[in-house]
């Protein structure tokens, strides 16, 4: 008697906290197996590629693949050992198979990258290693006395092993000398931290004016009547629905020296027909066009946030002797922080990643860190540098989205 | 935000200019998109108006560049308009081929994304869902994560998988980009999801097959389907991941304009664009109709 009272069991017996808990877990398990499919799908097509590109910015096998005679030599020998005649014998060597293997190309393009200039020494001295003859010391240097530069015996070291963390000090303008020490490279050669500073000072800017373009009308939408708001939001979710290439296209025929802006002001007489003001293909252009894009993620989550703002609380402000900017500053606007900050956050991280936009109207002074990283994958098909921008890229972004979910939550995402 | 009766001189100068300043922005948000309609259709091969449009002259508009968008890569352009021509355009000129792509990929990458997406959202809005925010997180990433990451990353994975330059790739890539968007809209309808109903039809005897069909789907119907527009648009939009992984044949519409802007910049673009918008106008219509329904759906006030 005493045993039923203290536990309580279901009809089959079972006591009724353990099949409660039984009970969760089956809730558990139906609502995450529900999810399962996606999560393997996203699993596959995103976090998996995600993973090559990093596991690409770290490790790059061109030279250690295709020159096992000399990274045989340098496993064998400590950092700083002088490269005596047997080394250069295994350079030879392996100059020879690389002819051969008509690899000498990629082994050379990747001494390229941490010593630039050095990709022709190795075609050239690859061309002429079969007749080269003991001791190889004295034929190599003859061949070209590069071959004696420390510099070089530093920069093949780090290769041979492929696995390197050269990418992401080119990344950031630095490099190695001669003793292996981190040096930042010279300066006419500094591209990449400009290029990030930029990126951060054009983000700023352009989440700046979308904050001050967004705001007010986001306050008018906010306190018309329902029927007149939803009309005008037409306004912002109209360029929200179009074509990305759509609106950049909008732009270079409105921004162009030929445009309709130019044209216009010609015919106001603001400015002379051979004064033209070039408003696209620099910096202006890229604010501009991208300022216009990412106006509706300002609006929305300012809406959200103003929409349900009561406005009893200015006009009891008002009653209490506060001028309306005043009920505005100290009333009105703490109100609407969160979205604010929603919006701002959005914007930021949106445009810090852009790319189709500065590459079409950002001329050369407009470009972003994108655009680099599209120029080493396209183009000069740097393509573990071109990770490692995208590296550093991603985790600056995944920082913002951390902070993101921390103070808005991705439920609050809206779209519309 | 009508003004009060008692609003001193200072204050109704700041509203009327605050009402001009908001109708300027508004004016800076929807004039790019409209100003590319006319000049569309402008005679000459420019990107500004003419004397002759600014007259509303009949000779300073034509329709020649809607005609380029059919006559662009056709063997025989100029042969007589019959059915053999048409047949030369339905399978030569390079603007119907890219919308023959982009509508082939955007549709089996919206019924991926969509499939996928809603099941997942499903789950996700159940309260006892575990690791909910950290999985949620994972899912809405490929819309944070910079879409030249993206790319970059599915140009290394597709050519070690040997899906590059396959319409099995853009379509899976296509898809990834869109479930967020579906995850959004279909966790949204999901918020304030009445259970009591479906406990209701399984206490009438629905087993939970025929609950789902005949309770749940219609009532999450609409935000489906936005989440499937959502999903079609930001395929039918996308261009790097093309631009990285799809070959020189699979020009969707996107790959083409950003040809056009890039090399041979002609009024062309703009029919396209035309094109385009007035196709996104009949979709944020139909979006605003299903959020509206949506809400008369589920009892909330309508707005």
């Amino acid at each position: 008697m005493s045993d039923a009272t203290a536990t309580l069991t279901t009809v089959d017996g079972k006591p009724l906290k353990a099949a409660l808990a039984a009970a969760e877990r089956r809730a558990r398990w139906r609502a995450f197996l529900l999810v399962v499919p996606l999560l393997a799908f996203v699993l596959i097509t995103f976090i998996v590629p995600i993973g090559q590109l990093l596991k690409r910015s770290v490790y790059n096998p061109a030279f250690s693949d295709n020159m096992p005679n000399i990274v045989a030599w340098f496993a064998e020998n400590p950092p700083g050992t002088e490269p005596d005649e047997e080394a250069f014998a295994a350079l030879v060597a392996d100059l020879r198979l690389a002819r051969e293997n008509k690899t000498i190309g990629i082994v050379g393009t990747r001494i390229n990258y941490d010593l630039p200039g050095s990709r022709s020494l190795f075609t050239k001295s690859a061309r002429k290693a079969k007749r080269l003859e003991p001791p190889y010391r004295e034929a190599l240097l003859e061949v070209d006395e590069d071959w004696g530069d420390p510099m070089l015996w530093q920069v093949m070291r780090g290769a041979s092993s492929a696995y390197t963390i050269n990418f992401y000090l080119a990344a950031l303008d630095r490099t190695r000398d001669a003793e292996g020490r981190i040096v930042p490279v010279d300066e006419n050669r500094r591209v990449y931290v400009t290029l990030f500073e930029r990126t951060l000072i054009l983000s700023v800017v352009i989440t700046a004016l979308t904050f001050v373009l967004g705001f007010p009308i986001a306050h008018l939408l906010a306190t018309l009547p329902l029927r007149y708001s939803n009309l005008l939001m037409i306004f912002v979710l109209l360029p929200f629905w179009t074509s990305l290439l759509v609106r950049t296209t909008s732009w270079i025929v409105l921004l162009q020296s030929q445009g309709v802006i130019n044209d216009l002001l010609v015919t106001l007489g603001i400015i002379g027909d051979d004064g033209r003001i070039q408003l696209i293909y620099n910096q202006i252009g890229t604010v501009v066009a991208m300022t216009h894009i990412l106006l509706p993620f300002m609006v929305l989550p300012l809406y959200s946030v103003m929409r349900p703002i009561d406005p009893s609380y200015v006009r009891a402000a008002r009653s209490l002797g506060a001028t309306s900017w005043t009920a505005f500053r100290r009333i009105y606007l703490p109100q609407t922080v969160p979205g604010i900050g929603a919006g701002a956050l959005l914007v930021f991280i949106l445009a810090v990643g852009y790319y189709i936009t500065p590459a079409l109207v950002g001329g050369s002074t407009g470009q972003l860190i994108s655009n680099l990283i599209a120029f080493h994958m396209q183009k000069s098909l740097n393509w573990s540098l071109a990770a490692a921008l995208a590296a550093l890229l991603l985790g600056g972004v995944l920082i913002l989205y951390w902070l993101y979910d921390k103070l808005v939550g991705i439920d609050n995402l809206k779209l519309g | 935000m009508a003004l009060p009766k008692h609003a001193s001189p200072l204050e109704r100068i700041w509203h009327y200019t605050y009402l001009v300043i908001c109708g300027l922005i508004f004016l800076f948000l929807i004039a790019p998109i409209l100003i590319i309609i006319p000049l569309s259709f402008n005679a000459e091969p420019y990107f500004t108006f003419t004397e002759k449009m600014l007259r509303f002259d009949p000779t300073g508009y034509s329709t020649r560049w809607y005609d380029l968008l059919l006559t662009f890569g056709m063997i025989n352009p100029d042969a007589p308009r019959d059915a053999s021509w048409w047949r030369d355009v339905w399978e030569n000129a390079a603007w119907v081929r890219a919308a023959k792509n982009s509508l082939i990929i955007g549709f089996f990458a919206t019924l991926l994304a969509t499939a996928l997406g809603t099941l997942a959202a499903l789950g996700l809005s159940r309260p006892e869902m575990p690791f909910r925010r950290l999985i949620m997180a994972v899912l809405i990433s490929p819309m944070i994560v910079p879409i030249i990451i993206t790319a970059t990353g599915l140009f290394f994975f597709y050519s070690w998988t040997g899906l590059a330059n396959t319409y099995t790739g853009i379509i899976l890539a296509h898809a990834t980009l869109g479930i967020p968007f579906v995850i959004i809209t279909v966790t949204a309808t999901l918020v304030g999801f009445d259970h009591s109903l479906t406990r209701a039809a399984a206490s009438l005897g629905a087993n939970p097959t025929t609950t789902f069909f005949k309770i749940t789907m219609p009532l999450i119907m609409p935000g489906v389907i936005s989440g499937a527009l959502f999903a079609f648009v930001t395929s039918f939009d996308e261009v790097v991941v093309v631009l990285f992984v799809a070959a020189y044949d699979q020009q969707t519409i996107p790959r083409q304009m950003w040809n056009g802007i890039r090399e041979q910049i002609s009024p062309a673009i703009l029919s396209v664009a035309t094109i385009l918008v007035i196709v996104s106008i009949l979709l944020l219509t139909t979006v605003e109709l299903l959020r509206r329904r949506s809400e008369r759906l589920r009892g909330l006030s309508p707005g």
